[in-house]
């Protein structure tokens, strides 16, 4: 008697039992289910909630890979210990003891993300006797992504309880959800522990525990030094594309995001419609800014000056905008869910983003703002689609009359 | 004065077991079976009890809103069961057949009456059921004068059978039927031709023709009516069945209901997929064992194609509106890691790890597994890539869920049936029952504002 057959066996023997939902959870991750179909259609396309989820899940395999061998170097290069690298591919970056500092670091946030997530989630599944839905398996992989690197396990776990059970339980689960529950997440962080998620004491392992001490160094982002008129401390616009920056662990490298972006429009899993347009919102508020600044409305001693003065595209490189446009704007979940809807909330995603990142001095990352506060609108953004739709309708019937 | 209706959005399903163009007669059922509820919504009032020797073409029962309008056995014989369900509700009317055929005989029909007699004569003699009208996808309200009558003659859908071959030397059975039918409406007869095809409704007169293509479901009749005239509200439209015009043809020129049709035994299962002519109510044993399945195989049958049919077990029976018996291997297995491998068996409209879009002209052998579980909505964009009305399938389908009679009909609902939601089930991630749902939503409209 195979596996198959003891673990199928298993289920109908317990198929009363309120745990259920729990052992199915790990039953159809390792076999898909025998469910056949009833009447409606008889043949079903290939495709499931599963391999939907787990597609955006390798998209994001290689950001986190990154993530950890640029967690260990930006570690190193702080304390001086290493060269820094030069490009993509260069010697000091992709080393083992940079890896080691990554695996430290990061699988730790990764592991306490799903544990923590997880268990939630089937709690509430056994609750509420439905399956467990897999609308947690990109979430939590999404967390780790966008924290610091130094971020204290406890804290990822009381915010991951806050925006499962919050951000989507209480709307009923996956599918129902109003907000992203990892920008939730990610929300609760920023604003429970602001010390944490912001500054230039986190970004780098180790340059908290550091501070005071004679190997004292800072680990601030670009976006932060540019908006207190500081340059962009010596990075170029390579490292910036390539992703050999301090930042949140897995949006920093562009490179790796535009991949990823790629991959989900090629799967036709991703929206192109939402990631294009996000970008097109967000270029279009950088151009409104450089107009601001060329027309001389603003002086250099102005404090948005800084970022103000960024060459319009290269606000698509600089902080997580592209990372939010990609893996987070997209969420169907939450995003808009007609096509024309589509454009209009990324649009303004990414021009909402822009306008925050330059006009707010405690913090200059706006696109988590700016994701979930369109997330609320996009209900509206629908209707007012929709009543086209319903208007020609409508006249339809006028035309008849007249 | 043909036009052309070209459709882009869609999904061509292109499976194992196309019927081949050889039609064989089949074994004579021994039994007849009409189930009540192939007519939707209609409630029975049975007329011939257990034990009654009916004609082919004399009343089993008739609709008990409307006396006048008869649902006849396809076969002469006696009356040997009368099933019933829960509170005596009726759900088969099982008629043993005579091994020589009577038929009722209504005489040649006068093509020059005006609409009220052919309506009359069409209630009275059973051809009526084979009318249904939208809103609602049931049969139709004879007192209505519909906007305009439609009628596909392209089958588009998955190893549907091909009408160009069935049809082929009925013409004066459909012409007959068609200029009949003209007279019920002011707006006309529409039909549906597969654009570069021989169909025999392509020279009809008294009838609009336009030429489809484009893929499924280019040939449902729901796209045609969008395109064409889209119902409004206070609107009813009436449609035809194709291969049900020459039942309704015969009768009038011959006086006999005549329930035979050719149908398509098709379906990966099928060693042989051919196609039979049959009668309307036979048992499908009489047509699936010879060259066709193995007996004690696991098998779905279909009475109906893959994407809408109704699944029938052995000993069921062809219903009263298909052309097309389907036999599928059931998928009633685990799959191991089957939500992550790479699939090359097995069609997807994405490209996550499926590579059916590689290979668009191979034919796939689908089975009955729904390829995972059923989830809320999740995925959005998706439907519209198969759909191709100018309808929000998504949101349309969450108003018939939380019962929004308003919004359901702000939305469309008079335009649809739950046919035209196959594709969007089909393909649906979540893989939520759309035609379900929508049947539903109809019922519950057909209720609330009737």
């Amino acid at each position: 008697m195979g596996l198959k057959q003891k673990l199928h066996n298993f289920k109908v023997k317990n198929q009363d039992k309120k745990w259920l939902p729990g052992f199915n959870a790990l039953f159809t991750f390792l076999y898909m289910p025998n469910e056949t179909t009833h009447n409606g259609t008889h043949i079903k396309a290939a495709d499931d909630l599963k391999r939907t989820m787990n597609t955006v899940i390798m998209a994001l395999v290689p950001c986190l890979i990154f993530g950890m061998f640029n967690a260990g170097y930006q570690h190193y290069l702080a304390q001086g210990l290493i060269e820094s690298a030069d490009g993509f591919l260069g010697a000091s970056f992709w080393t083992w003891d940079n890896l080691v500092i990554g695996l430290w670091k990061v699988l730790p946030l990764v592991i306490v993300s799903y544990g923590v997530g997880l268990a939630v989630e089937f709690i509430f599944a056994i609750i509420k006797g439905h399956e467990v839905e897999e609308g947690y398996l990109v979430t939590g992989m999404l967390v780790p992504l966008i924290v610091p690197v130094d971020i204290p396990l406890w804290m990822l776990s009381v915010a991951v309880v806050f925006g499962v059970v919050i951000g989507k339980e209480v709307f009923g689960g996956t599918g129902m959800n109003i907000l992203n529950p990892a920008l939730t997440i990610r929300a609760f962080l920023f604003f429970a522990y602001p010390t944490w998620m912001s500054g230039d004491k986190v970004w780098v392992h180790g340059a908290n525990a550091a501070t005071g001490t004679p190997d004292a160094y800072s680990g601030e982002t670009i976006l932060g030094s540019l908006a207190q008129n500081n340059g962009t401390l010596g990075h170029d616009i390579w490292d910036m594309f390539w992703g050999i920056i301090p930042g949140s662990v897995g949006e920093t490298s562009k490179f790796l995001i535009i991949i990823g972006a790629l991959f989900l429009i090629f799967t036709k899993i991703g929206s192109w419609r939402i990631i294009v347009s996000t970008l097109i919102g967000a270029l279009t508020m950088g151009l409104i800014f450089n107009g601001v600044v060329s027309a001389e409305w603003i002086s250099e001693s102005s404090k948005f000056y800084g970022l103000m003065n960024v060459p319009f595209w290269q606000h698509l490189i600089i902080g997580s905008i592209l990372f939010g446009a990609v893996y987070m704007a997209t969420d169907p979940v939450t995003a808009a869910q007609t096509n024309k809807g589509k454009w209009i909330y990324g649009f303004l995603i990414g021009f909402i983003s822009i306008m925050i990142r330059v006009f707010n001095p405690a913090y200059p990352e706006g696109v988590f703002l700016a994701i979930l506060l369109m997330n609320v609108f996009a209900p509206t953004i629908d209707h007012y689609v929709i009543q086209g739709n319903v208007k020609r309708r409508l006249k339809r019937v006028k035309v008849k009359a007249a | 004065m043909s036009k052309d209706i070209r459709i882009k959005k869609g999904l061509d399903i292109k499976l194992v077991g196309e019927a081949e163009k050889t039609t064989e007669n089949a074994i004579i059922s021994n039994s007849f079976t009409v189930r009540p509820e192939d007519f939707h919504s209609i409630t029975p009032k049975l007329v011939a009890k257990e034990g009654t020797k009916v004609k082919a073409g004399e009343p089993l029962f008739f609709n008990k809103d409307n006396e006048a309008m008869k649902f006849v056995s396809p076969a002469s014989g006696e009356v040997t069961e009368v099933l019933r369900g829960e509170r005596r509700r009726i759900m088969a009317i099982k008629v043993t057949a005579d091994k020589a055929q009577s038929y009722v005989d209504h005489g040649r029909f006068d093509l020059n009456s005006d609409a009220d007699a052919l309506k009359a004569h069409l209630l009275a003699s059973g051809c009526w059921a084979f009318i249904k009208q939208r809103p609602y996808d049931v049969v139709a309200n004879p007192s209505n004068t519909p906007k305009a009558i439609f009628i596909s003659g392209y089958a588009s859908a998955p190893l549907a059978a091909d009408l160009d071959f069935t049809l082929a030397g009925k013409e004066a059975e459909l012409q007959t039927a068609v200029t009949a039918l003209s007279k019920l409406t002011e707006g006309g007869v529409h039909i549906s031709v597969g654009k570069g095809t021989n169909s025999p409704l392509a020279n009809l007169d008294n009838a609009s023709i336009y030429m489809v293509s484009g893929p499924h479901p280019s040939g449902n009749v729901g796209t045609l009516i969008n395109k064409v005239s889209p119902v409004n509200k206070g609107e009813v439209v009436w449609t035809v069945n194709a291969q049900d015009l020459v039942i309704i043809g015969e009768l009038l020129l011959t006086g006999k209901f005549n329930a035979e049709r050719t149908i398509a035994l098709a379906g990966s299962s099928v060693k042989k997929p051919r196609y039979f002519k049959t009668k309307i109510g036979a048992e499908v044993s009489t047509m699936i064992y010879d060259n066709g399945v193995d007996k004690d195989g696991n098998d779905r049958i279909i009475s109906g194609n893959v994407l809408s049919g109704k699944e029938v077990k052995p000993d069921g029976i062809l219903d009263y509106y298909s052309n097309v018996i389907t036999v599928i291997p059931e998928g009633d297995d685990y799959e191991f890691f089957g939500w992550n491998k790479p699939v090359f068996n097995k069609i997807s409209p994405s490209r996550a790890l499926t590579f059916s879009w590689l290979t668009p002209n191979k034919k796939y052998d689908l089975n009955t597994n729904t390829n995972g579980e059923h989830r809320a909505f999740v995925v959005t964009g998706n439907y519209e890539q198969v759909f191709p009305l100018d309808i929000y399938p998504l949101q349309i389908l969450k108003a018939c869920m939380y019962k929004d009679l308003d919004e359901m009909e702000a939305l469309g609902m008079y335009e649809v049936a739950p046919e035209d939601f196959a594709l969007t089930e089909f393909i649906c991630v979540s893989k939520q029952p759309h035609q379900k749902i929508i049947r539903e939503g109809l019922d519950l409209m057909l209720k609330e504002i009737g």
